[in-house]
């Protein structure tokens, strides 16, 4: 397996889904290749980072004007008329 | 304290004439749905907007929600649709988007290769809550187009199935793969040139079939 091969892998490999004969394959290339065994490792820290990145809150004013949005559309598609 | 109460279980509630049980479900994923539209659109009113639009649209269309998939796997895929059109509206193209019908397949000929290839410094723990670390993201984000961005971030960030994602962004499995790919290669480029190590830099290199294979 050559480094070009093992990049069309990539995503299997670090998901999981990867076919077994495959991934011996896979990871004997890594053990023979540095450059490759970083790559993989950044990816996977690339991808916890972007896990563990910050939650955005809403804005105060923005909440309620959602809420009110919301309680006009319900009165309007399923108030009384219906 | 009693069990949390489901989504099918508000979902139904709902589907029976309770505002609050809707409201529930909008506490629960308002944030979550903001903050996938901020990242898409990259903007923060454009972001409201969406949101808005997500669940009045939610609301609206709950009655055609079959419940095969998860309310918050609809809820983000109505948010992406929103998003994307947003994008479309603002670079001043037709808002109904004709990829699906015209869609090629991508290869992975053209995905481009690692080049600066280095360990990092420190690990994403230490990284991690820093205002720094937040910046640093947020740019390598907003340098992907839109299409890599939704995503990486419905993959990734929001945990969806490849298939999920096909089905949300409307196109091909094989493309999601592609292009979640060329993703998470291009973020690796840029977060390892801000994180990695020069002391521990490795060149690319034309692997070397061993004589064993
Ligand atoms: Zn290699």
């Amino acid at each position: 397996m050559k480094c070009e091969e093992l990049l069309a892998m990539l995503n299997e490999y670090v998901d999981g889904g990867i076919d077994p004969g495959v991934c011996e394959q896979f990871e004997k290339h890594l053990v023979g290749c540095n450059p490759c065994q970083v790559v993989v490792d950044n990816i996977r820290k690339t991808i916890t980072l972007y896990k563990a990145g910050e939650v955005y809150e809403l804005p105060v004013a923005f909440r309620n004007q959602l809420q009110s949005a919301l309680r006009a559309k319900w009165a309007e598609t399923r108030g009384s008329s219906k | 304290m009693s069990e949390p109460v489901t989504d099918g279980e508000l979902v139904r509630r709902v589907k029976v004439g309770e505002l609050e049980a809707f409201e529930l479900l909008a506490g629960r994923y308002s944030r979550k749905v903001y903050s996938l539209a901020r990242r898409i659109v990259q903007q923060e009113q454009d972001a409201q907007d969406v949101t808005q639009q997500t669940f009045l649209s939610a609301l609206e269309h709950l009655d055609g929600f079959r419940e095969e998939a998860s309310f918050s796997t609809w809820l983000l895929r109505v948010a992406t649709h929103a998003a994307l059109k947003v994008i479309r509206k603002r670079k001043g193209l037709p808002t109904v988007s004709l990829e699906a019908n015209t869609e090629p397949q991508e290869g992975y000929d053209t995905v481009p290769h690692p080049e600066y290839i280095a360990d990092w410094r420190e690990s994403p723990e230490q990284l991690v809550g820093r205002n720094e670390t937040s910046r640093l993201i947020d740019e390598a984000l907003q340098e992907l187009d839109e299409k890599h961005r939704a995503i990486f971030l419905l993959r990734d960030v929001e945990g969806l199935s490849v298939k999920e994602t096909a089905d949300a962004l409307g196109i091909s499995e094989a493309n999601v793969k592609v292009r979640l790919l060329r993703a998470r290669l291009q973020l690796r480029e840029r977060l390892t040139q801000k994180f990695g190590d020069p002391e521990r830099r490795f060149q690319p290199h034309q692997h070397v079939e061993t004589a064993s294979l």
